[in-house]
């Protein structure tokens, strides 16, 4: 049994225009799956779902998201909200407005485990000193009573993985946790993801756009083009043989770490207008059905 | 230390400004036709009489040797005397300045109580009708000015449905002897809540007519800034912690939105003191500025210099307070 399945999930602009076309999703406890796709594929919307942060103008028209054996809509809001306080953590994508610029930061990491989470103060207070320890923070007890302002992105999103792990979560989702941050800082953050996934056990749903970050991190995927998932695979697999045109096209048009000034080629039109059409066929089955 | 520059220029700017404003009002009102001697003599009086008293009160010399004399003595603290009412003006105007400013607190607590609470409501079922309704009456609170709900208001709770008094500070009959101006301080502080009440009934009125306008420009305003943050990442995150919408608004969002609203208040609640002039005099409440429109019309000048700067000085307190306020609030600032 997965620790999150995400069945047939629908999301439509407004109640007409589908963003998330039946997506379907698992993650196994421990599991990484990466989740792959071009900009505005809907990569963000599959975790806003789970999250329950999507946009007011978007709403879920169809499908289930199963987190640990309960139907998340089944829930009453303030249950669903308890849950994904309590199992399930988000590493933001930009660590320059993902903490409340007003407060101190000790506050920000430990406010889940004290308010949500019931733990005394203090409890959480070492907690918080520890996991920053841990994702290499020098001072810890001094950037506890920092600002945000006062601190480097990287050291900002440091302490919002710090934060994620903080109450152990089984499932974290981290959207492009990297792309906001210095080409120097990316992959120092890359690996501390990858050092606490390990440590903690946690499941992780890491969206990205990088091919090789996945290949590094990862061990599942899913390919989604236009809110559909494309393909659904192991790693390994993927990068030995795609099983999908769309999935081979994108490969092609990564730069090899080999080669990484290698020429490259663009997803060609054919495979673009063919994976535009099995939307298009997916988009008329699915309005038949309606 | 930089705060201490920053105040220490602050001052020397008010300093500046309250000369300004003095010789400002000074011309003007020497300028402008009426003579305050004509107004207090009976009519019939001699022109001989007329000229002894402008001796009397300094009026016959040039303005600028007037001003002298008029601010060295404000250096000593001697404002002069009020020609309608002989008694010193500093006397008349700090005696009357409790009244005032008891009742712009008042009106500023039910501005932001109202128009925070407001705000806050909208935010919380935004895209409802709620929200909508709390525009349009927001819109309708705009669009009238004080004094005009002050008329409203006696119409409603003092005429059809007499829950409020229509005029005064108090009752007379209570006969409660106060040891200061600040009637509804000293009422509290000595636990004499029948004289309290009585003080607030004959408040709330001329209070909440102030008070509407600016509650509606908070609500619009803090409303505005509400939705903004509402989108910012952080209170997303907050939101995936398992926060409730209520505590996300109060918590995350409002420490921050609040900044912009501020600032503005400060401005706006200047207007509000300088609306306590129509309104006092429309609740016949014993005021500072119901006393200035007395001294206008009696031409009383160095009654009408002494209000003004006390005006002056009082709007520059308040701003000085919303900086240092707003400095306090943000921690960006006071690191910088
Ligand atoms: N607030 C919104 N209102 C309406 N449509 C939206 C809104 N936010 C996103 N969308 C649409 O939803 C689709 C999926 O967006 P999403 O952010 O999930 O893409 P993504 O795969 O995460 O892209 P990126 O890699 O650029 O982050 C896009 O086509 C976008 O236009
Ligand atoms: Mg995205």
């Amino acid at each position: 049994m997965s620790f999150l399945s995400i069945q047939d999930l629908t999301v439509r602009l407004r109640g007409k225009a589908p963003i998330l076309r039946r997506v379907s999703i698992d993650v196994a406890a421990g599991e990484v799956r990466a989740l792959v796709g071009e900009s505005g594929a809907g990569k963000s919307m599959i975790g806003k779902s789970v999250l329950g942060t999507l946009p007011q103008a978007l709403g879920i028209t169809g499908g289930r998201i199963i987190l640990d054996g309960e139907d998340l809509e089944q829930l009453s809001p303030r249950a669903r909200r308890q849950r994904i306080g309590a199992k399930v953590a988000l590493i933001p994508q930009d660590p320059l407005t993902a903490l409340n610029p007003s407060r101190r930061v000790g506050p920000q990491i430990t406010n889940r485990l004290v308010d949500i989470l019931g733990w005394s103060r203090k409890a959480a207070e070492a907690r918080a000193l520890e996991l920053l320890a841990e994702v290499h923070i020098p001072d810890p007890a001094r950037v506890m009573r920092a600002y945000p302002h006062e601190l480097s992105g990287g050291m900002r999103q440091r302490i919002l993985i710090a934060s994620a792990f903080a109450a152990e979560p089984k499932l974290i989702i981290a959207d492009e946790p990297t792309t906001a941050l210095d080409v120097t800082v990316q992959k120092q953050i890359l690996r501390l993801i990858a050092e606490m996934q390990q440590r903690h056990g946690t499941a992780l749903l890491f969206v990205t756009h990088d091919l090789g970050v996945v290949s590094k991190v990862c061990q599942t995927m899913s390919v989604l083009y236009s809110g559909m998932v494309v393909e659904d695979t192991n790693v390994r697999e993927f990068f030995a043989s795609p099983g999908h045109p769309y999935s081979a096209a994108l490969l092609a048009a990564t730069p090899k770490y080999t080669d990484p000034d290698g020429s490259l080629t663009p997803v060609p039109e054919t495979v673009i207008r063919a994976v535009e059409e099995e939307v298009a066929a997916f988009d008329r089955e699915m309005e038949g059905a309606a | 230390m930089q705060i201490l520059r920053r105040m220490i220029a602050r001052l020397a700017a008010t300093a500046v400004t309250l000369v300004g404003v003095a010789v400002i009002v000074f011309v003007v009102i020497r300028v402008v036709p009426g003579n305050p001697i004509a107004m207090m003599l009976p009519p019939g009086a001699t022109d001989a009489d007329i000229q002894r008293l402008q001796e009397l009160y300094g009026l016959d010399k040039s303005i600028p040797e007037q001003f002298l004399i008029w601010a060295g003595g404000v250096l000593q603290g001697d404002f002069g005397t009020s020609i309608s009412l002989r008694q010193p003006v500093s006397e008349l105007v700090l005696g009357r300045l409790p009244a005032t400013l008891e009742l712009s607190v008042m009106a500023l607590a039910i501005a932001v109580v109202l128009g925070g609470g407001m705000a806050l409501t909208a935010t919380l079922y935004r895209g409802t009708r709620v929200e909508g309704a709390i525009d349009v009456t927001g819109g309708m609170a705009l669009s009238v000015p004080d004094f005009l709900w002050g008329l409203v208001l006696i119409l409603l709770f003092g005429v059809l449905w007499p829950l409020f008094h229509i005029s005064g500070r108090i009752s007379p009959s209570l006969g409660f002897e106060f040891q200061s101006n600040f009637y509804l301080w000293e009422s509290f502080v000595r636990l004499r809540f029948d004289v309290w009440t009585d003080i607030v009934a004959h408040m709330f009125m001329p209070a909440l007519a102030l008070a509407i306008p600016l509650a509606a420009i908070i609500s619009q305003l803090l409303k505005q800034s509400l939705k903004e943050t509402m989108h910012l990442d952080y209170v997303t995150l907050a939101r995936t912690k398992g926060y409730s919408e209520t505590s996300i608004i109060t918590r995350e969002a409002l420490p921050n939105a609040i900044l912009p609203t501020l600032t503005l208040v400060g401005v706006q609640f200047t207007f509000l003191i300088g609306g306590t002039v129509i309104v006092e005099r429309l609740f016949s409440y014993e005021g500072l500025g119901n006393m200035a429109i007395d001294a206008v019309i009696n031409r009383d000048l160095p009654l009408i210099q002494g209000i003004v700067i006390l005006f002056a000085l009082i709007f520059t307190v308040v701003n000085l307070v919303v900086d240092m306020t707003y400095a306090a609030l943000n921690p960006r600032l006071r690191h910088a």
